[in-house]
């Protein structure tokens, strides 16, 4: 059917109840839909891109259909996570990355992902407050996404969302997401290159010992280079990468001025650099494979816990067991133990 | 199935006060909603390219300025021409200094409900959530 969208070429349904009641046919606007927006994304449609990662966010039923088709059409785009403590001008430093990267031609999408309220589930997205150049650019698409309480900060379909993007065909897609809790090496595990910003005068020599902070950039920047510390927390970042270990690609220190766009060319040269890197070495594949782990374990686990705690809730041996807990007669492993047997039926031993 | 409601709060034009923005934002937030938040002086074209990529439900202005009468009907001017579409998917709210004799002409140049100064944000979430169009 679908007439609804043929009136409206631009104006899809989402996944409203509204919609749903108003429509006679939901089937067949389903299979209409995500043609549709498969359909946009290969004719770079920017409205099919936005209302296929909403979909994907909200785990739509049409998200299976676009994902099929998006992970055929991904391309060369170049995945560039960056991280850093709350207030150290990640944002503003993708406004500059922004303009660079255009300057010399090639197209870019931004993922911008900020924390969910653990209390409301609400967030405020306000990383566009300093991307303000380039908004209404035909070859740059920004989003921001909320965390929507998934641990480690990342939204949990970011995976997936980068592919969406990849399969619009950006040559560079950055993906920036407030250093806390797991964030950075979740970063880790959907990035081709990570670029880790600091900032003078932010604690950086207790930045610069936060564990794994060191392992997980390949690209490092010290921004706010127009204060006096700077040189220092360089010199102090420089020491610690050099007593860190050999390395196969010694991660680069780079000082620049966000807010004046400074030092961002050569900050988007060494990121270059470490694409290329991990080509001539035979290294991006092995990166990708790390993004599809990451994805499967993001999907095993979310599917596994949602169907067993399903199936425990509806046969009541998720009260019973709550009710032995509260007596205390067991323990939350050993619990979490029998409803994995009981329900996935495993005979398997599952270590402890 | 997850649906968040997502809120676009932008500030078009020239005026550099966004502590009502900010109110408002922090509201939908309370209930629940995904907010982005556009920064100052934005234009309707740039507000309607962020309405479009972020693929808000909802598009709400806060205007001191009392150029309202000139930017709003621009705003949703530019909404149908990124939408690509005469009827629009996502309801448009205005808030801030908008005189009540102005009301009319804004509704009658595709702005859904005007917002006047001392309304309780409390009942501007709960119009947003009676009247989402999608
Ligand atoms: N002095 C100085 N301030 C900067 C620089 N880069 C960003 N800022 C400011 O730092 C603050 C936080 O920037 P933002 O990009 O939002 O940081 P984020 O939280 O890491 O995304 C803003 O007030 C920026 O204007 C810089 O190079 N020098
Ligand atoms: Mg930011």
């Amino acid at each position: 059917m679908g007439y609804i969208a043929v009136a409206r070429p631009w104006g899809w349904p989402c996944d409203g109840l509204r919609l749903k009641m108003s429509i006679g046919n939901p089937d067949g606007m389903v299979l209409y839909l995500h043609n549709q927006i498969i359909q946009g994304l290969r004719d770079r449609k920017r409205a099919a891109l936005a209302r296929a990662v909403t979909l994907v966010e909200n785990g739509s039923e049409h998200a299976g259909h676009i994902l099929e088709e998006a992970y055929k059409l991904r391309g060369r785009g170049k995945v560039i996570g960056i991280t850093g403590s709350p207030g150290v001008g990640k944002s503003t430093l993708v406004d500059s990355l922004i303009g660079a990267i255009r300057e010399r031609g090639h197209s870019v999408g931004v993922i911008a992902v900020d924390p969910s309220s653990p209390f409301t589930g609400g967030a405020i997205l306000g990383d566009r407050v300093r991307v303000r150049s380039r908004t209404t650019d035909d070859e740059v698409f920004f989003r921001s996404l909320a965390s929507r309480g998934y641990l480690g900060g990342l939204s949990r379909h970011t995976g997936d969302i980068i592919t969406l993007f990849d399969a619009f065909g950006f040559d560079y897609i950055l993906v920036e997401t407030v250093g806390a809790g797991q964030s950075e090496v979740d970063i880790m595990r959907y990035a081709h290159s990570v670029l880790v910003v600091m900032a003078p005068g932010l604690g950086d020599d207790i930045q610069a010992i936060k564990a794994g902070i060191l392992e997980i950039g390949d690209v490092f920047c010290v921004n706010k280079a127009d204060h006096p510390d700077a040189d220092r927390a360089v010199a102090v970042l420089e020491a610690m990468l050099g007593l860190n270990r050999e390395w196969q690609w010694k991660p680069p220190v780079l000082k620049t001025v966000a807010s004046q766009g400074k030092g961002v060319v050569e900050l988007l040269d060494k990121i270059d650099e470490h694409s290329e890197f991990l080509k001539q070495n035979g290294l991006l594949e092995e990166r990708i494979a790390r993004s599809y782990i990451a994805a499967l374990e993001d999907n095993i686990r979310r599917d596994t816990v949602d169907y067993i705690l399903a199936k425990a809730r509806a046969d009541g041996s998720l009260d019973g067991a709550l009710k032995q807990l509260s007596e205390g007669k067991t323990y939350p492993a050993a619990v979490a133990k029998d409803l994995i047997r009981q329900h996935l039926c495993l005979e398997a031993k599952i270590d402890e | 199935m997850d649906r968040k409601i997502r809120v676009l709060v932008g500030k078009p034009g020239l005026d550099g006060h966004d502590r009502g923005a900010k109110v408002i934002a922090r509201s939908f937030r309370d209930a629940g909603m995904e907010v982005i938040y556009s920064g100052l002086h934005r234009t309707p074209e740039e507000l309607a390219r962020m309405a479009v990529e972020e693929d808000v439900d909802v598009v709400a202005c806060s205007i001191l300025s009392g150029a309202h009468n000139t930017l709003l009907p621009k705003v949703v001017e530019c909404l149908k021409k990124e939408k690509g579409a005469e009827e629009l998917d996502v309801l448009v709210l205005a808030g801030g200094i908008i005189p009540a004799e102005d009301v009319e002409f804004l509704k009658a140049n595709g702005v859904d409900e005007v917002f006047g100064p001392g309304t309780n944000t409390q009942d501007i979430v709960e119009y947003t959530k009676a009247n989402l169009k999608r």
